[in-house]
Order: C-alpha cells, then sequence, then structure tokens
C-alpha cells in the first residue's frame, strides 16, 4: 500500500491534479489496446517536466513501487499495463514537446510523450520526412515507439523506429540519468545503449529525451492495385520485385477474406472474387525514375500471374486505393465484437505457406480469421474475429493464436514485427531465442533495475 | 447500498453488446476535444467504457466517480465519428447516463428545471417572458457586433460569460401559428424552431421563414411547441425527455406534411436520432409514430440543398464568411457540403474555410454549465481558427453553437458577427 505520507509527497512534487487517486481515475489505466488482464495502478502519476519524471522514478525506486510507463496506451501486446499489486503508472502525455528540429544536420530532439503523427507534421512542415508510420500514430507516442520499436506501413523502404533512434537519454530505475547516443550520424563511443533501448519496453530505464534521424522525403510516387487469383502468385510477385532490385516504400497485401470484409464495409468496388491484392506504392527523388519503377512493377506483377493491375491516375485515385487498406481493420473489427490483431512475420519467401497455414488454423478451430498485412517485410496481421465473452470460443481462439506463432517460428519467422513482445507473447521468447537469451536479458535487467521494479512482467517475465 | 449497486450492474449489463465492440484501440484521442485539454484516460470515450464495463461487472464500486467521467462529455460525437470499429458511443453514454443518473439521482435544480419547467411549454415560455423584460436591470452590452451582454453584478450562474439576451419578443409571438397550403414550391413542412431560436434569435426564424416563404412552400408551425428533450436526455432524466416527445409527437400528428424542418443542428439530431433510439421502451405503436416523425426530420440547409436544389454556387465578393461545422451536422447528421453551398450561393459572401472547421465549439449544452472552465478551453480553440480565418462573419448552423461562438469572441472583444446559413441566404432574396 502506497502510505499517505508517500501520496503527499507525490502530490507536492507533481500537483494534485496530476496524482490521481480516485478508483474511477486509476481503472481507465488498466488496460491498452492488448485484450488481456490487468492489475489497477494504485496511483497514475503524470509528471511534466524531466526533473519531475527523474524524481518520480527515485521516489518509486525507494518505495519499491513496480512502475508502468504509459503513452497513450495502444500497445497491441500488453507492454503498458500494470501486472503487479500496488504499483505505479507514470504518464508520460505531459512530456509532449519537440525540443529542437535540426534542419541543416536532420535530426530532432523530442520528449517521449510527443505524439508521432503530430511529429511528422511538423517536420514535413519543414521540407523534411520522418518515416515511421503505425497504424496508431494520430495518438501513439514517439516515447512508446521507440520503446516497442514501432513499425508502420514504410518499413519495406524505410524500416522501422530504431533505424531512426540515434540517441536516448532517461532515467535509470534508481533515478540517475543516462545518456547515450548523439547529434552526430556517426557516433561509436561506448556501448550502442541507444539502441538497446529501442524495444526494450520500458524495462530498463523511462525516456526523457529521445534524438530522431530525419530525412529528405521523396518527391514522386506511384500507387497500383494488382489482383490475383492465386495467393502464392501474389507472394512470389512481392519476392520477384525485390529480387528485380526495386524497393517499394509499401508493399501491403489483403487476402481474399480480409478483401470481402473491406468492400462490404465500404462497396469500393473491389474484386471480391480475387484470392489476394497487393497494394503497392514505389517512390523516390525523381519523378522519371518512379514511373520507370511503377512500370517494372506492372509488368513484374502481370508477368507472376496478375489478371489486372490498376495504376493510380492521380492523387485522388491513389487515395482511393489506399482507402482498401486503411479500411482493412475497421471493416474486420466490424465483423464480431472483439478484435484479436496478431503480428506474425516471416521471411517473404514463406508468405503463402504462412497463410496457407492460417486459413488451415481457422479451419481447424472453426474461427474466423482475416489476413493482410505487410507483404513486402513478411509482416502479416492475422486478425481473429471473435467475441471475447464466448469463453469456450475464446479459447479457441487462444490455442488458434499458439499456433500461429509456432508455425511462424517454424518458417524461420518472428514473434513480433512491430507490436512488441509484452505479457502477450513472452511465453515464446525462449523459443524463437534460446534459454541463454532470456538468462543474459534477466541478467542484464538484475544489474540496471535490482529491485525489479521498471515495467516487471514484460518481455523476459518475472 | 450493494443491492442498489448489484441492480445498476445488471441494468449497466445490458448495454454489453455496443461495450464490448470497443477494442481500446485509443484512436478515439486524437479527436476528443475534452481529452485533448485534460489528457486523462476516464475523459476520452476508451476510458468511460471500460468504467462503465468494470462498473457493470461491479468489478469497480465507486458509481460516482463513473457518473462525473460520463458526464464530462460534450456528447458532440466526434469519437464515434472516428471509431475504427463503429462503437456506438453516443448510445451507449445516452443510455448509460439515465442509468447512472437515474440511480445517483437528479440534482434539485434540475428536478426543478426539468420536471418543473422544460415539460409545462406554456409556464416556461411565461417564466423567459418576464425574465426577458427584467434582464436588463442585471445585464449590459458586451459587444455590439456580436449583440452579446454581460453581468452587471456577481451572478454565480452566469460568471463571466458573455451570453446572447433573450429575444424582446421570442419568435411565437413576432410569428403566431402558421398552416398554409404549397403553392409553386409543391412540397409542404412542417417548422420546429426549438427553445433557442424561439427564445434568443427569433431573427434566426424569421430567416427561414422567409425562405419557406418565397420558395412558396406550404408551413405548418403549430403553437405549443416543447423542446425536444435533450437538455432532459442528457442529464439522465429519461421521465422529461418522454414527456417532450410525447406532447410534440402530439402536436405535429395533427397535421400532414413531407418533412419536419429544424435550424437548430442539436434539435434535428435529437428528433431524428435520439427519439428513435430511446424509444425501445414503448409500445409498438408508439415507437412507429416516433420512427414515422423522426424520418421526416431534416436540417433546413440540406432541405434547401438536397430537396429544394437551389444553391448555385457564384463567385461571390464582399463579406468575408467563414462557417463552424455543428458537430450534430456533421458527425451525426453527416451534413457538412450544403450549408457551404448555401452560403457560396451569396454573391456578396467570399467563403474562406477556417482551419479544424468540425472541431467542437466546446458548448455541449450542460456541460458548458457543470464545467465552464473546460469549454472555455475548448471554445478558445474554436475562437483563434475563427480570428485565424480572417472572417468578418461566422456562420454556422446550431443557435447553441452561435452562443457559445458568441460568448468566446466577445470575451476577446473580436469584431465578427455570428449568424446563421439561414440568415445569409436569407439575404439573396
Amino acid at each position: 500500500m502506497i502510505s499517505a505520507s508517500l501520496l503527499t509527497e507525490f502530490q507536492n512534487l507533481l500537483g494534485k491534479d496530476n496524482v490521481l487517486v480516485s478508483e474511477s481515475d486509476r481503472h481507465a489505466y488498466s488496460y491498452d489496446a492488448a485484450v488481456l488482464d490487468a492489475v489497477v495502478p494504485e496511483l497514475v502519476l503524470r509528471p511534466t517536466n524531466s526533473e519531475q519524471l527523474g524524481k518520480t522514478v527515485a521516489l518509486c525506486n525507494e518505495n519499491k513501487l513496480p512502475m508502468t510507463v504509459r503513452g497513450a496506451g495502444t500497445n497491441l501486446s500488453g507492454g503498458t499495463i500494470p501486472t503487479k499489486e500496488h504499483g505505479v503508472v507514470i504518464l508520460t502525455n505531459g512530456l509532449n514537446k519537440i525540443l529542437e528540429i535540426n534542419e541543416q544536420d536532420l535530426y530532432a530532439v523530442v520528449q517521449p510523450g510527443v505524439v508521432t503523427a503530430k511529429f511528422a507534421a511538423e517536420v514535413a512542415r519543414r521540407g523534411l520526412f520522418y518515416p515511421p508510420d503505425p497504424g496508431s500514430q494520430a495518438v501513439s507516442t514517439l516515447g512508446g515507439n521507440v520503446s516497442e520499436n514501432a513499425g508502420g506501413l514504410r518499413g519495406l523502404k524505410y524500416g522501422v523506429t530504431k533505424d531512426y533512434v540515434m540517441g536516448v537519454n532517461f532515467w535509470n530505475a534508481e533515478g540517475e540519468y543516462v545518456k547515450s547516443g548523439g547529434k552526430t550520424v556517426k557516433c561509436v563511443t561506448g556501448l550502442n545503449i541507444a539502441q538497446l533501448m529501442v524495444g526494450s519496453e520500458g524495462t530498463l530505464g523511462v525516456f526523457d529525451e529521445i534524438i530522431l534521424k530525419l530525412v529528405p522525403p521523396p518527391v514522386a510516387s506511384k500507387a497500383m492495385l494488382a489482383e490475383f487469383d492465386d495467393i502464392n502468385k501474389a507472394s512470389e510477385t512481392v519476392a520477384a520485385i525485390i529480387a528485380n532490385k526495386i524497393v517499394p516504400c509499401t508493399l501491403e497485401l489483403l487476402d481474399n477474406a480480409t478483401i470481402n470484409y473491406v468492400e462490404d464495409f465500404t462497396k469500393a468496388g473491389l474484386p471480391c472474387d480475387a484470392a489476394a491484392i497487393l497494394l503497392i506504392e514505389v517512390d523516390g527523388g525523381h519523378i522519371a525514375l518512379v514511373e520507370d519503377d511503377a512500370e517494372k512493377v506492372v509488368e513484374i506483377c502481370k508477368k507472376h500471374g496478375a489478371r489486372r493491375v490498376q495504376m493510380a491516375k492521380d492523387a485522388a485515385e491513389k487515395n482511393k486505393l489506399w482507402e482498401a487498406r486503411r479500411n482493412a481493420l475497421p471493416a474486420l473489427a466490424r465483423a464480431r465484437p472483439t478484435t484479436v490483431l496478431e503480428d506474425a512475420t516471416v521471411p517473404r519467401s514463406q508468405i503463402p505457406a504462412m497463410i496457407k497455414a492460417i486459413n488451415d488454423i481457422a479451419a481447424k478451430y472453426k474461427l474466423q480469421i482475416g489476413t493482410f498485412g505487410h507483404a513486402g517485410d513478411g509482416n502479416l496481421h492475422p486478425t481473429i474475429l471473435t467475441d471475447k465473452r464466448d469463453k469456450e470460443e475464446f479459447h479457441r481462439v487462444e490455442q488458434a493464436v499458439d499456433e500461429i506463432f509456432d508455425v511462424a517460428l517454424s518458417l524461420g519467422g518472428t514473434l513480433s514485427g512491430e507490436h512488441g513482445i509484452g505479457t502477450a507473447k513472452s511465453k515464446w521468447l525462449e523459443k524463437e531465442t534460446s534459454k541463454a537469451t532470456i538468462i543474459y536479458s534477466r541478467r542484464l535487467k538484475k544489474a540496471v533495475d535490482p529491485n525489479y521494479l521498471l515495467n516487471p512482467g514484460k518481455i523476459i517475465g518475472g | 447500498m450493494h443491492e442498489d449497486l448489484h441492480q445498476l450492474a445488471k441494468m449497466l449489463h445490458e448495454l454489453d453488446d455496443q461495450m464490448v465492440a470497443c477494442m481500446k484501440c485509443g484512436m478515439c484521442q486524437a479527436v476528443c476535444p475534452v481529452f485533448s485539454e485534460t489528457m486523462k484516460e476516464g475523459d476520452v470515450a476508451r476510458g468511460k467504457i471500460a468504467l462503465l464495463e468494470n462498473l457493470s461487472h461491479e468489478m469497480i464500486a465507486d458509481a460516482e466517480g463513473v457518473q462525473d467521467k460520463l458526464n464530462k462529455c460534450l456528447l458532440c460525437g466526434s469519437c464515434a465519428a472516428n471509431c475504427p470499429s463503429g462503437v456506438k458511443v453516443l448510445d451507449i453514454f445516452f443510455k448509460a447516463r439515465v442509468i447512472v443518473n437515474t440511480y445517483m439521482g437528479l440534482s434539485a435544480t434540475k428536478k426543478a428545471i426539468f420536471q418543473g419547467l422544460l415539460t409545462k411549454p406554456a409556464l416556461f415560455n411565461s417564466v423567459l417572458d418576464v425574465a426577458s423584460k427584467f434582464q436588463g436591470v442585471f445585464t449590459k452590452t458586451a459587444n455590439e457586433v456580436i449583440g452579446s451582454s454581460c453581468s452587471r453584478i456577481n451572478a454565480p450562474v452566469i460568471g463571466e460569460r458573455h451570453f446572447m439576451p433573450l429575444a424582446k419578443k421570442p419568435l411565437r409571438k413576432l410569428e403566431p401559428a402558421l398552416n398554409t397550403r404549397p403553392g409553386k414550391g409543391g412540397y409542404r413542412v412542417a417548422f420546429f424552431p426549438g427553445c433557442v431560436i424561439d427564445k434568443i434569435y427569433p431573427q434566426v426564424g424569421q430567416a427561414v421563414l422567409k425562405v419557406l416563404r418565397h420558395h412558396e412552400l406550404g408551413i405548418y408551425m403549430p403553437a405549443g411547441q416543447a423542446c425536444c428533450g435533450i437538455p432532459a436526455l442528457a442529464s439522465g432524466d429519461k421521465e422529461s425527455f418522454d414527456k417532450l416527445v410525447k406532447c410534440n409527437l402530439e402536436i405535429f400528428e395533427k397535421e400532414n406534411f413531407d418533412y419536419l424542418l429544424t435550424a437548430c443542428a442539436t434539435c434535428t439530431a435529437t428528433i431524428h436520432e435520439l427519439w428513435p433510439m430511446m424509444s425501445g421502451d414503448k409500445t409498438e405503436s408508439m415507437q412507429e409514430r416516433i420512427a414515422a416523425l423522426a424520418a421526416k426530420t431534416m436540417d433546413v440547409n440540406q432541405f434547401m440543398v438536397d430537396v429544394l436544389k437551389v444553391a448555385a454556387p457564384v463567385q461571390g465578393h464582399g463579406t468575408k464568411v467563414t462557417y463552424h461545422d455543428p458537430c450534430h451536422l456533421k458527425k451525426s447528421m453527416k451534413v457538412f457540403e450544403q450549408p457551404r453551398a448555401l452560403l457560396k450561393s451569396n454573391p456578396k459572401v467570399e467563403f474562406v474555410e477556417m482551419s479544424e472547421a468540425d472541431r467542437c465549439c466546446g458548448c455541449g449544452g450542460s456541460f458548458n454549465l457543470q464545467h465552464y472552465g473546460l469549454s472555455k478551453d475548448i471554445g478558445k480553440i474554436k475562437r483563434d481558427n475563427i480570428v485565424a480565418s480572417g472572417a468578418q462573419v461566422v456562420a454556422t448552423g446550431c443557435p447553441a453553437c452561435m452562443m457559445q461562438i458568441s460568448d468566446m469572441l466577445s470575451q476577446h472583444g473580436d469584431k465578427i458577427a455570428v449568424k446563421h446559413v439561414m440568415e445569409i441566404y436569407a439575404e439573396t432574396l
């Protein structure tokens, strides 16, 4: 239990309005976007400057309070929900300043609570580009993106969040300030702690400032939709495009089930009889090169069995094509009360095998599963449509998820392309890595967080 | 008390089918005006739904806390309009407010206003007629361009507000009941002015009638109309809401007409959407009667453009006019092109779009009374966007938004007039 005197100490430090104590206030921090059970935090603390953040962490450590750091709570693997009794949630949405955008040296310094889309828009206003674009970018925070190593639609060409993190300054578990990385393109000083922090899901420190790399934006792009009667041919096309030395910025696949759900929802005129569609966008620094790439992609699609390729003529047509992709999750989410969005990722060549396995699993467990995702980087989102109140069906969902991840691993894939491990997938971690990896990770955790207070229970359990 | 809570939980559990659709993605945070000010999870739709779920499963004993959170909402519908899962957030919130507020009890003031006054239209009108005569004793003009007033004395209800005074003569006295046959316009329409147009903006009602007469439509505007019921429903007073629905239904059923028009976005959305939504406990025939009137109800801007097809765009010069999208028109009724088309049909108007035109103005009916500080913070953003547009006039389609925007502009000393779209369209005739 948190004592009255400690509560007063937090209130004096942060102000009463930034210490949430009522049951109704705290309950609203016991979930994120993953469908998982959680513990209600005993306090929710909202620092609004760096000093307050450091002192908050130090006070929690002194009093042995488990800390779960939370931005917008859009996490899909349970990384932002408390798992221990008598813990606190530290909210970062009060630390939401863009501290610097350096247009000469192409970097930005941000606080962790900056909303991703706002940051991307501010950067774009200055003629620069921050490519990571997670689906939740309208609300997700940069701190959360770095913690989870978030991805997005542009991952194939532009990579994920880790490819843009130049430095992370953070408070360690004991409330000491740690600096890692820097503002230079080349910076190889010391251990590469900054990259260790990326994807650490709040288990190794509490972010205070993040230094992000910016790049020049593409000046031209072309988008198209290719229809296939055979999903294997769609997957072969994905591999063939890359083999032809063309790296689209986006290469998305929707399976037949997803196409039909989207068409039911949007009436956009999608080919409901197609086994799969690919949505492809190429971009670059010169219109002639982009057009050349786009034509080559059309040829490759046709050569590999596309029955039709529709090239967007202008921005309006391009937008219409992307509507299909944007509506994939909303369309699936409306079909049944509960939506379990998974994140199985395999090597590109294994996409047909993975999709076949998902469809077999759906049939075996009598479940509705729509699959879409970033085919270009092998990152698929099998989406299970269910009703969590139906205990028997939900048990089948859990079994199906287990099998999906088993298959992904057996095909040389990974547990997470962009959603993180959290509590949802920690049980498979050893299977993907090794026992030694878990032991090494736990030793590392113990060394930097001796009281095991930073987001306990996540990734490596404990 | 425990038994009571169990009963409350049981009632809330009936909303479970709607609540379970929320996948807790958090996208409502991007558009919620209240969350953008407070940044607290309990103030956004996802948080409120999680609290209601917990209350319905008796995992939370803090019913009062849930009530507070539930009432701290503008009911603007931005979350529902932006929800990937299509969660019917307003359905949930209105029904939950009725359940939770009935359980917690209505405050004495609300009881007096809704049950004692609002449900008795004749008495309500007389009280406000008297108030109109004496308001000058306590108030003074604040901004002549806007026509707003402020308090001369320290009055807690008014506070620092710059409010629109009650009209010297309400619409029902300026334009007594009408019941005319259609001319060349062909259609016969009923007109429901609503409380705010009747008592504060009769000139808006007059503009609507001028337009309807110009287009030679038959008009049915009966005497004895009651409030549409939204203030009572938003406070969870279903009993008063039902009385008001019944009163209006009986009056409008006396005659035949093609459309029931209103110039108040809130009244339109209430009659069109909320009347049928809240009629589940009525007899089948009553439900049918409500549904029939709801189906005929249409915003007057939409009627002019979609039915009469009157708005031919012209290259306007002169007064710069911008437009604020009332939530009840854009987010509930998907009406946003028609009012712009009407404004663009006035040759003396140069239409300019403001940024975030569909961002809520922060009024939210009784939200403005209970959370004025928040309402004002949200309204300040609207004011800044209006000023930045460079407009001399801000037009909108909801008298409640007009009041809130007037307050915000007036308090900043802005010389920007606030008008209803129909006033500007009427000038072209």
